[in-house]
C-alpha cells in the first residue's frame, strides 16, 4: 500500500511554528501507524522525532493524534486511518507542551497524577500481622482502572482540560477512583473531599471524549461518574455540581420531567442573590423571544408521573 | 414511515423553535410522528450519576411505552436523549437479567419492555430511511451561498460503542451530507465533534464560556457563515450563551447557530416565522438574507 503520511514536525530550535511535512511511504498491509512512523525515521528522515518502546499497546509510550483522534501508533493500523488519496494525519498529542514533532512533555500528566495520591494509605496503624485481606468480589471493580497503562490520550483529547489546565483530568481521576474505590485504603474520606473541589469530579463535561479514545476501556469518565456519586453519597459540602444533580433528580421525580428553571436557581444556591440578579438581563431577553424561563409554578407535571416518583422511591429504598 | 416520538424537555422549554422546525419539516419528509405520552426525562447522563439503574429504568419505561404504541423505532430531535437513550438500550439488550430486573419495576405500571426498540436521531432517519435524494427533491430554495459548521457535540457520536457507529460509519459525517444537500457547502474546523460546554454550564460557567468561545470563533475563522447542531442542548449554550461567552472573550462573536430542522426548513422554503428563526439569541437575520430566505 502506498500512504501519505502528513506528519505534524516542530522543531523550537530552527522553527517558531509548527508545519506539516508529507512522507510517501510504501507500507506492506500488516503495517501498525507506529511501523510506518519508524520506517520514515529509519529509511528517509532520521530528524523525525517520536517516541515508541514496546511496540504491544503495553508500554503507553507511543500516543499520539492520527487524524485528529488520540490513539497508540503501535495498535492502530495504517490502512485502517488512511483517508481519500491514501492520506493520514499524525499530531503530537494535545493539551501538552511540544518538546519537539511528536514528542510531548508529559510534565503536565504526572503532576495530576501525582496530586491524587496514586498509592494505598491504609487506616490501621500498625497494620495487620500479614497482608492486607480483600475479597475478589471488592476488587473485581477495580479491574478497569488498573488498566492503564499512563499513555496519556484521555489527557491529550479531554475537551474540560482544553480550556481549564487545572481540571485534574481523566487519567488522574481514574486512578483516583481506583483508590477511593478500594477497600484497604483509609483515606477515601479525605480523597473525595479533595475532589469535591475546583479541578476536581464536577469539573468533567461528560464528553464521553476519554472513553472514546482510552485504548484500554478504562472509560475515565464512567469512573468519574462513579466518584460523583460516592462524593454525594460521603456528605461532603454541596457544591453547584451535586446540587444540579440533587435538583434534575428532584425535578424529575416530582414531575416526570426536568425544571429547567429551578435547575439554574438550585444550582447556583437559592441565596445566591448577586448570581441571580445577574442572570436577570438574559432571562428577560430569553422571555422576549418567547424562550424560557418558564415560571417554576407553571412547570406541571407530566401524565403518568406518580409511576416516574415511584420508580425514584423504589431505587432509593434499593439503596438502604 | 411511523415513529415513536421523543420531543425531550428542551424543546418544550428552553428551545421551543426546535419543535415547531421539527413538526414544519416532518410532514413534507414523510415522517410521521406520534407522540409517546407520559414519557420521563431520559435523565440526560444527569440522573445516571446519582444510579445508572434508575436512568436505565426511567428509559425501559419510554421504550415499553413505545412498543405498546406497536411502534419499533423512537424518533429524537435532541442528541443528548438520544445518545442516553442508545446507551440504556445497548445495556438492557445485552444482558436478560439485567431487563428482567429493570421490568420488575415496570410490572407495577403494566408495562414491559421486551427489547424491540431501536433509537433514531432526526438525522439518522432523513439519511437512512427518507433518504438524501428524496430530500433533494424537497430542496427549492438552495442555500447556495451559505457555508454552514456542522457541529456534532457528544452524544450523537460517543460513546461509538451504544451508537452503531461502526456498523453505519457514514453516521460520523451525516451533518456535512445534509448541508450539502441543503445546497450550503460544509465547512470543516476543529470543535466539530468537541462539548459546547453545556453540562457545565451551571457547575463550572468560566469554562464552559470558554467552550463556547472557543467554538463559535473557530468556525468563524474558517469561513462559517452558521453553525448547525443536532442538540438542543448544544443551541441554548452556544445562542443562548454565546453574548455572555463573547464578553468573557473580549470581541464581538456573532454567530448564528441553527437547530437542524431549521436549516432543512430554510431550503425547503419555509418562512422564518414558520421555523420560529426569530427566537434565537443571536440574530440569524443577517444569515436568511444572505441565503435570501423570505423574511
Amino acid at each position: 500500500m502506498q500512504a501519505k503520511i502528513r506528519v505534524q514536525r516542530y522543531d523550537p530550535e530552527s522553527s517558531e511554528q509548527p508545519w506539516l511535512q508529507e512522507y510517501d511511504v510504501d507500507a506492506p498491509e500488516r503495517y501498525s501507524v507506529l511501523d510506518a512512523l519508524v520506517k520514515v525515521r529509519e529509511e528517509i528522515d532520521p530528524s523525525l522525532a517520536l517516541r515508541c518502546s514496546c511496540r504491544a499497546a503495553i508500554c503507553g509510550s507511543c500516543a499520539m493524534r492520527v487524524n485528529d483522534q488520540a490513539r497508540l501508533a503501535c495498535n492502530t493500523r495504517l490502512s485502517s486511518v488512511v483517508e481519500d488519496g491514501g492520506t493520514v494525519k499524525i499530531e503530537p498529542m494535545g493539551n501538552q507542551r511540544v518538546v519537539k514533532d511528536l514528542v510531548v512533555d508529559l510534565q503536565l500528566f504526572w503532576g495530576k497524577v501525582r496530586a491524587v495520591q496514586p498509592y494505598l494509605q491504609p487506616d490501621a496503624e500498625p497494620g495487620p500481622e500479614e497482608e492486607f485481606i480483600a475479597s475478589n468480589e471488592s476488587m473485581l471493580n477495580l479491574l478497569t482502572p488498573m488498566g492503564c497503562i499512563m499513555c496519556g490520550a484521555c489527557v491529550s483529547d479531554c475537551t474540560a482540560l482544553e480550556v481549564d489546565e487545572n481540571f485534574l483530568g481523566p487519567a488522574a481521576l481514574a486512578k483516583s477512583y481506583r483508590f477511593v474505590a478500594d477497600p484497604r485504603d483509609g483515606k477515601s474520606g479525605e480523597r473525595l473531599g479533595a475532589l469535591n473541589e475546583y479541578g476536581g469530579v464536577w469539573d468533567c463535561a461528560r464528553c464521553y471524549m476519554c472513553v472514546e479514545v482510552c485504548p484500554k476501556g478504562v472509560a475515565p469518565m464512567d469512573r468519574i461518574m462513579e466518584l460523583r456519586e460516592s462524593v454525594m453519597a460521603s456528605g461532603a459540602p454541596g457544591t453547584p455540581g451535586s446540587r444540579h444533580v440533587q435538583s434534575f433528580a428532584n425535578s424529575v421525580a416530582r414531575s416526570g420531567w426536568l425544571d429547567e428553571t429551578m435547575l439554574a436557581v438550585d444550582s447556583w444556591g437559592k441565596k445566591n442573590v448577586p448570581k441571580l440578579l445577574s442572570e436577570a438581563p438574559l432571562g428577560i431577553r430569553a422571555l422576549r423571544r418567547g424562550k424560557f424561563p418558564m415560571p417554576a409554578f407553571l412547570h406541571h407535571k407530566r401524565p403518568g408521573h406518580r409511576n416516574v416518583r415511584r420508580i425514584f422511591e423504589r431505587a432509593e429504598a434499593g439503596k438502604e | 414511515m411511523k415513529y415513536a416520538f421523543y420531543p425531550g424537555c428542551v424543546s418544550r422549554g428552553g428551545t421551543p423553535e426546535l419543535y415547531t422546525s421539527t413538526m414544519a419539516i416532518a410532514g413534507r419528509l414523510g415522517l410521521e410522528l406520534e407522540e409517546i405520552h407520559g414519557a420521563s426525562c431520559t435523565g440526560a447522563g444527569v440522573l445516571q450519576e446519582k444510579g445508572q439503574k434508575l436512568g436505565d429504568t426511567l428509559n425501559a419505561r419510554t421504550f415499553a411505552m413505545a412498543e405498546r404504541m406497536g411502534l419499533t423505532t423512537i424518533l429524537n430531535i435532541c442528541s443528548t436523549c438520544q445518545g442516553v437513550m442508545a446507551q440504556a438500550n445497548h445495556r438492557l439488550l445485552a444482558d436478560p437479567d439485567y431487563l428482567a430486573e429493570v421490568n420488575r419495576e415496570l410490572a407495577g405500571e403494566g408495562l414491559e419492555y421486551t427489547g424491540r426498540i431501536v433509537i433514531k436521531h432526526l438525522a439518522w432517519a432523513i439519511v437512512e430511511e427518507v433518504g438524501l435524494d428524496a430530500l433533494k427533491s424537497l430542496v427549492v430554495a438552495p442555500l447556495r451561498d451559505l457555508k454552514v459548521a456542522p457541529f456534532y457535540g457528544c452524544y450523537i457520536l460517543r460513546p461509538s460503542w451504544a451508537l452503531g457507529l461502526d456498523e453505519n460509519p457514514g453516521r460520523e459525517h451525516y451533518l456535512e451530507r445534509i448541508i450539502e444537500t441543503c445546497g450550503a457547502e460544509p465547512v470543516n474546523f476543529p470543535g466539530r465533534v468537541k462539548c459546547c460546554g453545556f453540562p457545565i454550564m451551571l457547575i463550572n460557567e468560566r469554562n464552559s464560556m470558554a467552550m463556547v468561545a472557543n467554538h463559535t470563533t473557530s468556525a468563524r475563522d474558517h469561513g462559517a457563515d452558521a453553525m448547525v447542531t443536532p442538540c438542543p442542548l448544544c443551541h441554548l449554550n452556544l445562542d443562548g450563551q454565546q453574548p455572555k461567552a463573547a464578553s468573557q472573550r473580549g470581541e464581538k462573536i456573532n454567530m448564528p447557530i441553527l437547530h437542524l430542522p431549521q436549516m432543512i426548513g430554510m431550503a425547503m422554503g419555509l418562512s422564518r416565522k414558520e421555523l420560529g428563526l426569530g427566537r434565537h439569541i443571536v440574530s440569524a437575520k443577517p444569515l436568511l438574507e444572505k441565503a435570501s430566505v423570505r423574511v
